[in-house]
């Protein structure tokens, strides 16, 4: 199904899932750092009864087998599902088998890895910080974005690097909901699986070092970086 | 505002919408050959190899049309296109899940018998050419893989063979399955199981060959592996599709086909 290596001794359509592996595990990140950060400061300082419900939802997808989240994300965005059914009779197309499918099972399969670090960062901030910050008439947003994340910078790096790596990592909610359509829900995990599959251990080969390379890389610069930004901040 | 003068801002209004026209118009007339250019192609996994040559041989005797293959187990590509995947043909291992599409309304009549398929007893590890299904049985034999039975129909149709030579009772214990033929092919290919049941299609393939001869299992130990293609619903306007089921059909995918040691339409069963 490849043709023969071409760029850096990868072929043009192993270049094309890797491009699109970056795409969703970068697209995957924002998305859920928008959503997470507000989610776990909500859950840190909520004293709301329905807060263990929420946590226990949000941790859900740390214990499901990824095939359980595939196998209810392709019903429901599928074109009998609930959502899917809904966008087919508005005229546009059902989710599954598509780019915005995935996103949508990636989005939820790293919620947990985006939530829990920005969750103990928040929670390791002394609240008379925030207190003096009010005093001093400093809004709400203004208190969140000048003290509560410059404070968990450390949180939110862990956030964003545990995120993209696993999304990298993601292989059986997008194997059951991707359909391994090249460009558009084929990843390099999935392009692996693929590849053995059709007996192409070559290309097997190729991928499988790729992604241990960068998996080890974006590892050792997390926990480089983090050395030093966890140290504290000096005072001026 | 009339004909004499204009004043500037109508003049880039209009300037503004005439390109917005023509790009409107440019998109308009790319859409449908931009469509029709790619058929996305869900096959079989016996037909790996045989597609792996067949799709070259394609795209330069047709350069406006281009394939793009995924290789799988017929029961899985009826399950993703009835759940809306953007398939535009379907090259089934079997005719029955083809017709299950047809009646389900997510493809389209008729459904085309292209080929027969034959199941081969391979190993990449002991001589194959000397074993017949009543050796499986052996203790040196560990592990005999086939295709899941329940969505493959060449793993269907081993399992009908080991049980009509009175073997499955004996040997069940130690089967492994693979998800489709290539998977299968692969658990041997790896020595994960010293013999397996694959398609002699991929068996015939010279990276296979190489590692190891088969036995052809009779085919009168099964039902015929009768294999047939269908235009989904989602590929009901794509010409590259039509196109590509009429090429299956000329002397030169034929010759392939045969190569790869399908029985074809129209010839006699060996």
């Amino acid at each position: 199904m490849s043709g023969p290596p071409t760029t850096l001794g990868l072929t043009g359509d192993e270049w094309q899932s890797i491009a699109l592996t970056a795409e969703l595990a970068g697209l995957t990140t924002l998305i859920l750092l928008a959503l997470a950060a507000p989610l776990a400061w909500w859950l840190t300082r909520t004293g709301s009864r329905w807060s263990s419900a929420v946590s226990a939802l949000v941790s859900l997808p740390l214990v499901l087998p990824p095939t359980v989240i595939g196998f209810y994300l392709l019903l429901a965005l599928g074109p009998q599902g609930a959502v899917g059914g809904t966008l087919e009779r508005l005229g546009l197309y059902h989710l599954a088998f598509s780019f915005t499918g995935i996103l949508i099972g990636s989005i939820i399969y790293s919620l947990p890895f985006a939530v829990q670090p920005l969750r103990e960062a928040f929670a390791a901030i002394d609240p008379r910080v925030l207190d003096a910050a009010a005093t001093l008439r400093a809004s709400a947003w203004d208190r969140f974005f000048s003290v509560v994340l410059p404070l968990s910078r450390g949180g939110v790096l862990t956030a964003v690097v545990i995120t993209f790596a696993h999304t990298i990592g993601e292989f059986g909610v997008i194997a059951m909901l991707g359909g391994n359509i090249a460009g558009e829900t084929r990843v390099v995990s999935i392009a692996i699986y693929d590849h053995t599959q059709a007996l192409e251990y070559d290309a097997a080969h190729r991928l499988s070092a790729v992604l241990l390379c960068f998996s080890f890389v974006t590892l050792l610069a997390f926990y480089a970086i983090n050395r030093r930004v966890m140290s504290p901040i000096k005072p001026q | 505002m009339n004909n004499v003068s204009t004043p500037p801002h109508c003049e880039r209004l209009k300037t503004a919408r005439g390109l917005f026209a023509t790009g409107l118009f440019a998109f308009a007339a790319l859409l449908p050959v931009a469509q029709a250019e790619t058929a996305r192609v869900a096959a079989a996994s016996d037909l790996k190899f045989a597609f792996d040559e067949l799709k070259p041989l394609f795209e330069t005797t047709h350069p406006s049309h281009k394939l793009e293959l995924v290789m799988g187990s017929s029961g899985k590509f009826t399950q993703q296109i009835e759940n809306g995947a953007p398939f535009d043909v379907f090259f089934s291992a079997d005719v029955s899940l083809p017709k299950r599409l047809l009646d389900s309304g997510k493809a389209l009549a008729p459904v085309t018998t292209y080929a027969f398929g034959r199941i081969v007893l391979w190993s990449a590890k002991l001589d194959a050419t000397r074993l017949t299904l009543k050796d499986l049985d052996r203790p040196d034999i560990r592990k005999i893989a086939i295709a899941s039975p329940d969505h493959a129909p060449y793993g269907a149709r081993a399992k009908e063979a080991l049980v009509r030579i009175g073997m499955w009772a004996k040997v069940e214990s130690k089967i492994a399955l693979g998800e489709n033929i290539s998977h299968t092919a692969q658990l041997v290919d790896m020595q994960a199981a010293e013999v397996g049941v694959i398609a002699l299609s991929l068996a015939l393939n010279e990276q296979l060959a190489r590692k190891g001869g088969y036995h052809l299992i009779p085919a009168d130990l099964h039902s015929p592996l009768e294999q047939a293609y269908v235009i989904t619903h989602h590929g009901k306007n794509n010409t590259a599709a039509k196109t590509f089921v009429d090429f299956m059909g000329t002397p030169t995918a034929r010759k392939v086909m045969r190569r790869y040691g399908f029985i074809l339409p129209g010839e006699q069963l060996r």
